[in-house]
């Protein structure tokens, strides 16, 4: 079938499914979420087989990072779910984008808020896909909630259809695509992009916990290909040799001497995001930078885990989203110039700083702009349903996880009751100085007013 | 000067606008909560000292009486404004999220919610409120500290040029701009990159706005509004509608008129079908020479004239009659979803299937408009009626972003989040991802695995 026609026939369909009102009862939204949780319980090896299949991904990430994830985030839409729905709110129908791999919350929060959903997922990780458009209608209700699969042509299709609202996880030049696409039929849009995530790094730190931690968020989270991987290091002069001599300590005892054989490590999802990584080390003015790493392996799509110190600014790697395992070490005179530099760069999704001085973090939290922020530590607000998660500027709109996701899919109606008592004649015309008179006294918070009012007087001519 | 002469930046494209707005917003000095005080009290002062030439400019651009410009415009935007600065220290305080739900791994940990502007952010208004479309968004812009570009409508003259030569006399006129101008200043300005556009008007140009938006990333906002029905399940005897129509407007002065004879002819041409025109049961002067029209009511005009698919926004009101009030919930589910759905009932089963069955904006239960001047209920639109809401803590929440922010020590750390990977690593976070501690415990010391 032609990609329009399975555009505007699922469209329909999930429409009528959604006039229908089927959506709508608490109980449909929780046998939806029950249906997810046990998919993530009983398919849990065929999904990490997927994702080994699309990326190499290690098990354990595998497992941390998608299906503890959305096992989380569905039990904790189970338990909200009655005080969400409590004061009306209101359902559209959409449809999600996804760009990445598991990333099912969305459609968690989509179901709770009692939507018909389209999900798309990228055709990039397709074994994931597959998976999805296979095992989702053997989970969940599959007259409101359809896979779509497909490339371009299908994604043009779907984006054509009007929808209530398209959520989108990609990048930014995408985004701006999916946005105009949305203007056409004035529907609202959350987009959820990425953009370069700093890390500053203050030289009163635990220094291996620090080189821990930003190893874990950058290489141990399908090795820097997610939005919110650190993206490149701010530190001092003074301090990067410790910095770079910690960070090569972790790596060899994460990865061992040749990373491209760890079974730890993911690897590079095709092969035009390997060539564009490779072309970003093999810059001229960055090549002679790397420090540590710098192998690759075009066979295995493997890339190791490469360091870089003071890649010149106007270099391709410090200015696009890297989203693979290459991080630059920037340095400074002074901690506090971090500030500037990252301001001068467009808005990230999220931004870390390790520091224990509490004045350098008051000024961070205030100074800088992003999605989100970490202090001593990267990537783990993903894990807080009480979060929200999303960009700003550059880095996307709108925001989800927890009761944000619900919020993001839901209308919030207001419903004003009023009985037919109480008329305050000074409200209609023949309109009066007396009646305006009152009015200023009611909105003020005038007793006297508030009674004249109450009495229906129009306080003369 | 806080307002800007249109055909000099126009030439120059307003990028030095921009360009200034954006230096004093990263300046930092919109941030201060003494700031952000300080303007909400000037708006207030000047709704105070310059009442007077409020009713004048809303008189002369839509002939407005003053008691529905106190009623509809300066009365409900000081105590918007007032509510504001009463509230303003707790809506832009850090809100501690709970930590119940942050697993092991990332323990201990403080998560906060922290509201901070978005920077430089532009609103247009609508002719109809010139004033509260204006200065209702603009003052939830402040209390967030964003700097503020306003656009006000061309279409309301006076108001417009009240609002240039105001605005900055009472607001800090480095961080407050006021543009004027048509369609032409209007796309001159979305070619910039804004932190948050909010637009009021009409679905042609919301969605305009919105394709140029898209351009930069510029979040919107889009108050369109749309056809809002009313649906009428019963009357009082003495409360019946031809009467009190009679009964509110016995003098022309006591109604607004009509904004310019462009929608004047729109509004006349509405009744040109004859079939409309035989379903006029009151009214139907027209007097071009006032651009006066007289309240209208039509009864049962064809549901595929122009009267009932294009929003009137005008004195006409069509009333449609179904068999059964039920029968009203699946015609209104059949039109494009409004503003505002308006039910005078006393039903309360016939109230929870529109609350339940209808998607709009707002309900309102036996009262009309009466919604706008809440600061306790958002405003806003939903699928054709635009989206993005406000008024009161909402108008705070839309010009600001929720930035999480996530506090750890450095002090716990366990190495089962860490690879290398092996079996036992993985059982320790499933224990984890359940908050079964104990036998995590058990596992870490090595009694199980």
């Amino acid at each position: 079938m032609e990609a329009v026609t399975v555009a505007a026939e699922a469209r329909e369909q999930l429409r009528a499914s959604f006039s229908s009102g089927r959506t709508r009862p608490a109980a449909w939204r929780a046998a939806q979420l029950r249906g997810l949780l046990r998919m993530a319980a009983e398919m849990e090896a065929e999904i990490c087989a997927a994702l080994r299949a699309d990326l190499a991904k290690p098990r354990t990430e595998s497992y941390v990072h998608e299906i503890s994830l959305v096992t989380s985030s569905c039990k904790f839409a189970l338990k909200n779910l009655e005080k969400w729905m409590k004061p009306e709110k209101l359902r559209l129908s959409l449809m999600a984008f996804l760009k990445h791999l598991l990333a099912v919350d969305p459609v968690i929060g989509a179901i709770a808020a009692g939507n018909a959903v389209v999900l798309k997922p990228s055709e990039i990780a397709p074994a994931t896909s597959t998976l999805l458009a296979d095992l989702l209608p053997r989970y969940v209700d599959s007259s409101c909630i359809k896979v779509v699969e497909g490339g371009i042509p299908e994604t043009t299709a779907l984006l054509e259809q009007k929808w209530d609202k398209i959520f989108y996880t990609g990048n930014s030049k995408v985004g701006r695509i999916v946005m105009s696409f949305a203007a056409k039929h004035l529907t609202p849009v959350v987009l959820e992009l990425g953009g370069k995530c700093p890390v500053v790094v203050d030289s009163n730190v635990d220094l291996h916990v620090t080189a821990k931690r930003i190893a874990a968020g950058k290489w141990g989270c399908n090795n820097g290909q997610a939005c919110i991987s650190p993206d490149y290091i701010i530190t001092t002069k003074s301090f990067a040799p410790k910095m770079l001599d910690s960070l090569r300590k972790v790596l060899d005892k994460f990865y061992g001497k040749d990373p491209l054989r760890s079974a730890d490590l993911s690897r590079i999802v095709n092969s035009n995001h390997f060539n564009r990584l490779k072309a970003l080390m093999d810059e001229e003015m960055v090549s002679d930078k790397i420090v540590f790493g710098g192998q690759s392996d075009e066979q295995q799509l493997k890339i190791a885990p490469t360091l870089l110190l003071d890649a010149p600014l106007d270099s391709a790697i410090m200015k696009e989203e890297i989203f693979g395992p290459l991080l630059p070490i920037i340095t400074v005179d002074k901690i506090h110039e971090s500030f500037a530099l990252i301001n001068s760069m467009t808005k990230p999704l999220a931004a870390y700083l390790f520091s224990k001085d509490s004045k350098l973090k008051h000024l961070f939290e205030r100074n800088v702009s992003a999605g989100g922020m970490i202090f001593n530590d990267t990537g783990i607000h993903l894990t807080n349903q009480h979060l929200p998660f999303g960009g700003v500027g550059e880095s996307g709109m709108g925001a989800y996880h927890g009761t944000f996701s619900f919020d993001s899919f839901a209308h919030r109606k207001a419903v004003l009751d009023r009985s037919f008592l109480g008329e305050a004649k000074a409200r209609y015309p023949p309109y009066t100085l007396g009646k305006l008179k009152i009015l200023k006294g009611v909105l003020k918070g005038n007793p006297l007013a508030m009674v004249q009012a109450a009495l229906g007087c129009t306080g003369g001519a | 000067m806080g307002s800007v002469s249109a055909p000099e930046e126009m030439a120059l494209g307003f990028g030095g606008l921009v360009g200034d707005l954006t230096e004093v917003y990263e300046s930092g000095r919109t941030r201060d909560l003494e700031w952000r005080l300080s303007q909400l009290r000037g708006l207030v002062r000047l709704l105070e000292e310059k009442e007077e030439d409020i009713f004048d400019v809303l008189r002369e651009d839509l002939g407005k009486h003053r008691g529905e410009s106190f009623r509809d415009e300066v009365g409900v935007l000081k105590k918007s404004v007032v509510d504001k600065l009463q509230n303003l220290k707790n809506w832009a305080a850090p809100e501690k999220a709970t930590q119940a739900h942050t697993p092991l791994v990332a323990f201990p940990a403080t998560a906060l919610v922290v509201p901070e502007p978005l920077g430089v952010v532009l609103i247009f208004s609508c002719w109809n409120l010139p004033l509260g479309l204006a200065l209702e968004p603009l003052s939830g812009a402040l209390a967030a500290g964003n700097a503020v570009v306003v656009k006000p409508s061309e279409l309301a003259p006076s108001t417009s040029a009240f609002l240039a030569a105001n605005l900055p006399k009472y607001l800090d006129a480095k961080a407050v701009k006021v543009v004027e101008g048509g369609a032409e200043v209007g796309e001159k300005l979305m070619e910039h990159r804004w932190d948050k556009v909010l637009f009021t008007g009409s679905s042609r140009v919301g969605s305009l706005i919105m394709t140029k938006a898209a351009k930069h990333l510029t979040p919107v906002a889009l108050e369109l509004g749309s056809k809002c029905p009313c649906i009428v399940d019963w009357l009082d005897s003495n409360r019946d509608s031809q009467s009190t129509l009679k009964r509110f407007f016995t003098k022309p002065e006591y109604m607004a008129r009509i904004l310019n004879e462009k929608h004047f002819k729109r509004l006349s041409d509405l009744l040109a079908d004859k079939r409309v025109a035989a379903s006029v049961v009151h009214g139907g002067h027209f007097n071009p020479k006032t651009l006066s029209v007289e309240p209208t009511l039509l009864l049962n005009p064809p549901l595929d004239s122009d009267i009932m698919t294009e929003e009137i926004f005008g004195p006409l009101l069509p009333i449609i009659t179904v068999k059964k009030i039920e029968d009203s919930i699946r015609f209104l589910k059949s039109k494009p979803k409004p503003l505002a759905i308006y039910a005078f009932t006393r039903n309360e089963k016939l109230k929870s299937r529109i609350i339940e069955e209808t998607s709009s904006g707002s309900v309102t239960f036996n009262d009309a408009i009466v919604q706008y001047g809440l600061d306790s209920i958002p405003f806003g639109g939903v699928g054709h009626s635009g989206f993005g809401q406000y008024h009161g803590k909402y108008s705070f929440d839309m010009f600001s972003h929720k930035k999480a922010v996530l506090k750890r020590s450095f002090l716990i750390e366990f190495m089962f989040r860490y690879p290398p990977w092996d079996d036992s690593k993985i059982g320790m976070l499933r224990r984890v991802y359940r908050f079964d501690y104990i036998s995590l415990f058990f596992a870490l010391i090595g009694l199980r695995r």
